[in-house]
């Protein structure tokens, strides 16, 4: 079983996502561990990218914001060798097809494996053109995360047939951000998965309320919230600690009910 | 696996949820492109509605005054709504409506591919959207309104640096947001398969139209094609029926902005380095961490960091060349086409316009040039004019 796997152990999984740098990197690493505290199963760490396409404007804007601040690709390999020396929390990075490919996928990679990274999600990356990153992937025993959509239909076999870690199944069309409500048919999509493989299965996209995360915890194995908390982020700054982590508490503990 | 390739570029670089839209798209226009019905559709609306074929100018006196190349010029700007544009767009809204699509939706710099989708939207009956950058709208108001005289929706986007490619991006997010009737009327050949082929396609025309001209009025294929590239549908669309004539120049001007040597370019193959972003593999202008660069450039139609996958493909063989002019240098081209032949071109037009007057004076009298001038003017006048220091309202 691996890493990311191991999260997916203690009941039903949250993930929390920030944006590495936004405010600080400092910032970022406290984070870190105020949510493995709070009880959070996995993080995802945004490295943030110029032109983020499938973000809606709260992630974009922390993305501008870490770029504003001078966090580079360099800097947050240090952050993770630092909190790596304090928790081994799983931990994926999520960015984007360009931050990784002008760094050499295969640098890019090796420095994951050595700051004991698990695994990596990038959203312009579809099935189709993995080639450029999957091998470098599997030589250094990251986990290149398969996202589905509610498009993705007849493409949910062979997608989820090569997946590894887990799925990131995503629960509404559009880009990322908070959602009043989540009308796409999440159920049929999670079972469709299920049928191609037994990885375990994450909900992101839209979920900010303990309510929201209930309703989506039910369907899968974990949950994933990025607009919700980086919005606090964005509000209380360098502040946003306690804030967050009290967040990641009660999300937890909503989606923990349910085991 | 990966599908559209020119070289190692191209490719479908998109979000999970927009690959079914592709794979729509690509099966729709391989069948769309060899039925009859559209064909003919689509040459009506070419020819009666946007005035094709576009003449191809001999420009006596410019050629008398440069003392070098014979030079022609491939009047695009005589066509409906004044560009090259309209070519892809009544292509591509032609198809979006066989498609059963009801809405398009589309990016614009300079608001010309905009126009271009705005006005084919008005003709077929389709809802259009148009994003285009802040910056951009107030750059070309005059555009902006029209677009909404024809009954198109623009959005300003203010994201990132409120130009070009926050335009693209945020059409992009768009449509991963309403798939099932929207059709996104790409405005270049960049983002992911199929849009380089069906864009390159559709703007062939050009080119064929150029052969068919030339070798009429001078009994030969010319020696040089010249045309402006920012993603560069103009440049291909002029390039494509040449290609497998190695005899015949493609050059292609990318815009330097204050110069290729200051971060205030957008010369995409002369300054940037291979990356991944719009959904295509390609040449972009980024840093050293792969973050992409905000770009300039006088003119709102180049003003963009990446460039087509086919042009990052004849670069790479070597079978076209891409130089940098600079807003100055473009400029002066615009002013002297203007002076010297009575025709005002568009400022991204200006950019070729530019190098024909550093080269044809090189080249010999028996020597023929085709400058492709992809659209008029008027749109830039203000624009030129504040640049020289005056300022008029339009």
């Amino acid at each position: 079983m691996s890493k990311i796997e191991q999260a997916f152990a203690n009941g039903k999984a949250f993930i929390p996502f920030l944006t590495c740098g936004d405010p600080d990197l400092a910032t970022t690493e406290q984070l870190v561990y105020a949510m493995a505290d709070a009880g959070a199963d996995l993080i995802e760490l945004g490295i943030p990218f110029s032109d983020p396409t499938a973000e809606g404007p709260v992630i974009q804007a922390a993305n501008l914001r870490a770029l504003a601040a001078g966090a580079t690709t360099d800097q947050i390999f240090a952050m993770v060798e630092r909190i790596r020396r304090k928790t081994d929390i799983p931990l994926v990075f999520m960015t984007y097809a360009n931050v990784v490919f002008s760094y050499s996928s295969k640098r890019f990679m090796q420095r994951m494996a050595h700051c004991a990274m698990d695994g990596l999600i990038l959203p312009d990356v579809p099935f189709e053109e993995k080639a450029d990153f999957a091998p470098f992937c599997a030589q250094c025993g990251i986990d290149l995360i398969s996202l589905i959509a509610p498009t993705s239909q007849s493409r949910i076999e062979r997608i989820a047939g090569e997946a590894s870690g887990f799925i990131y199944c995503v629960s509404s069309l559009g880009v990322t951000g908070i959602r009043s409500s989540i009308t796409t048919d999440v159920s049929a999509m999670v079972d469709q998965v299920r049928q191609a493989t037994d990885l375990p299965v994450a909900i992101g996209f839209g979920i900010s309320t303990p309510q929201q995360a209930q309703q989506m915890a039910a369907k899968a194995d974990g949950v994933i919230v990025g607009s919700a908390i980086v919005k606090m982020i964005a509000q209380y700054g360098q502040a946003a600690v306690p804030h967050v982590a009290q967040y990641v508490r009660e999300m937890k503990n909503a989606i923990k009910r349910l085991d | 696996m990966s599908r559209g390739r020119f070289g190692m570029h191209g490719g479908q670089y998109i979000p999970e949820t927009l690959m079914n839209a592709v794979i729509e798209l690509e099966e729709a226009y391989t069948y769309y492109k060899k039925d009859a019905d559209f064909i003919r559709e689509l040459d009506v609306l070419l020819n009666e509605y946007a005035g094709r074929p576009s003449r191809l100018y001999y420009a006596q006196k410019m050629s008398r005054h440069l003392g070098g190349a014979k030079i022609y010029l491939k009047r695009e700007d005589l066509n409906h709504t004044g560009a090259h544009k309209i070519n892809n767009v009544l292509g591509q809204v032609l198809l979006a409506k066989k498609m059963g699509k009801s809405r398009v939706i589309a990016e614009t710099g300079a608001g010309q591919h905009g126009v271009a989708t705005a006005t084919a939207a008005a003709l077929m009956d389709m809802e259009c959207e148009v994003f285009m950058g802040a910056e951009d709208m107030e750059r070309q108001a005059l555009n902006v309104y029209k677009m909404r005289l024809l009954g198109a929706r623009v959005h300003g986007v203010h994201s990132g640096t409120a130009t070009l490619k926050d335009a693209v991006s945020e059409t992009m997010r768009e449509w991963t947001n309403r798939i099932h009737d929207t059709h996104y009327v790409l405005g270049s050949v960049m983002g992911p398969h199929p849009f380089p082929t069906i864009v390159r396609d559709f703007q062939a025309v050009i080119s064929r139209e150029i052969k068919a001209q030339c070798l009429e009025l001078e009994g030969r294929l010319p020696d040089c094609v010249v045309a402006c590239v920012g993603g560069g549908s103009n440049a291909i669309g002029a390039f494509y029926h040449f290609i497998d004539e190695p005899q015949v120049a493609l050059i292609g001007c990318e815009a330097a902005g204050r110069g290729i040597d200051t971060l205030q370019t957008a010369a995409t193959i002369c300054t940037g380095r291979l990356g991944i972003f719009h959904g295509m593999k390609s040449y972009f202008c980024q840093d050293a961490y792969g973050q992409i660069a905000p770009v300039y450039s006088i003119s709102a139609g180049l003003d963009y960091p990446g460039i087509g996958p086919e042009h990052a493909m004849l670069h790479d063989s070597g079978r076209a060349t891409y130089v940098a002019v600079t807003d100055e240098e473009a400029v002066q081209a615009f002013e002297y086409l203007s002076r010297t032949e009575g025709i005002i071109p568009a400022i991204e037009s200006a950019h070729a316009v530019a190098y024909a007057l550093q080269q044809a004076p090189q080249m010999g009298k028996d020597k023929i040039m085709v400058i492709n001038i992809s659209g008029r003017g008027d749109k830039d006048c203000a624009a030129i004019a504040r640049y020289r220091g005056e300022d008029i309202h339009e």
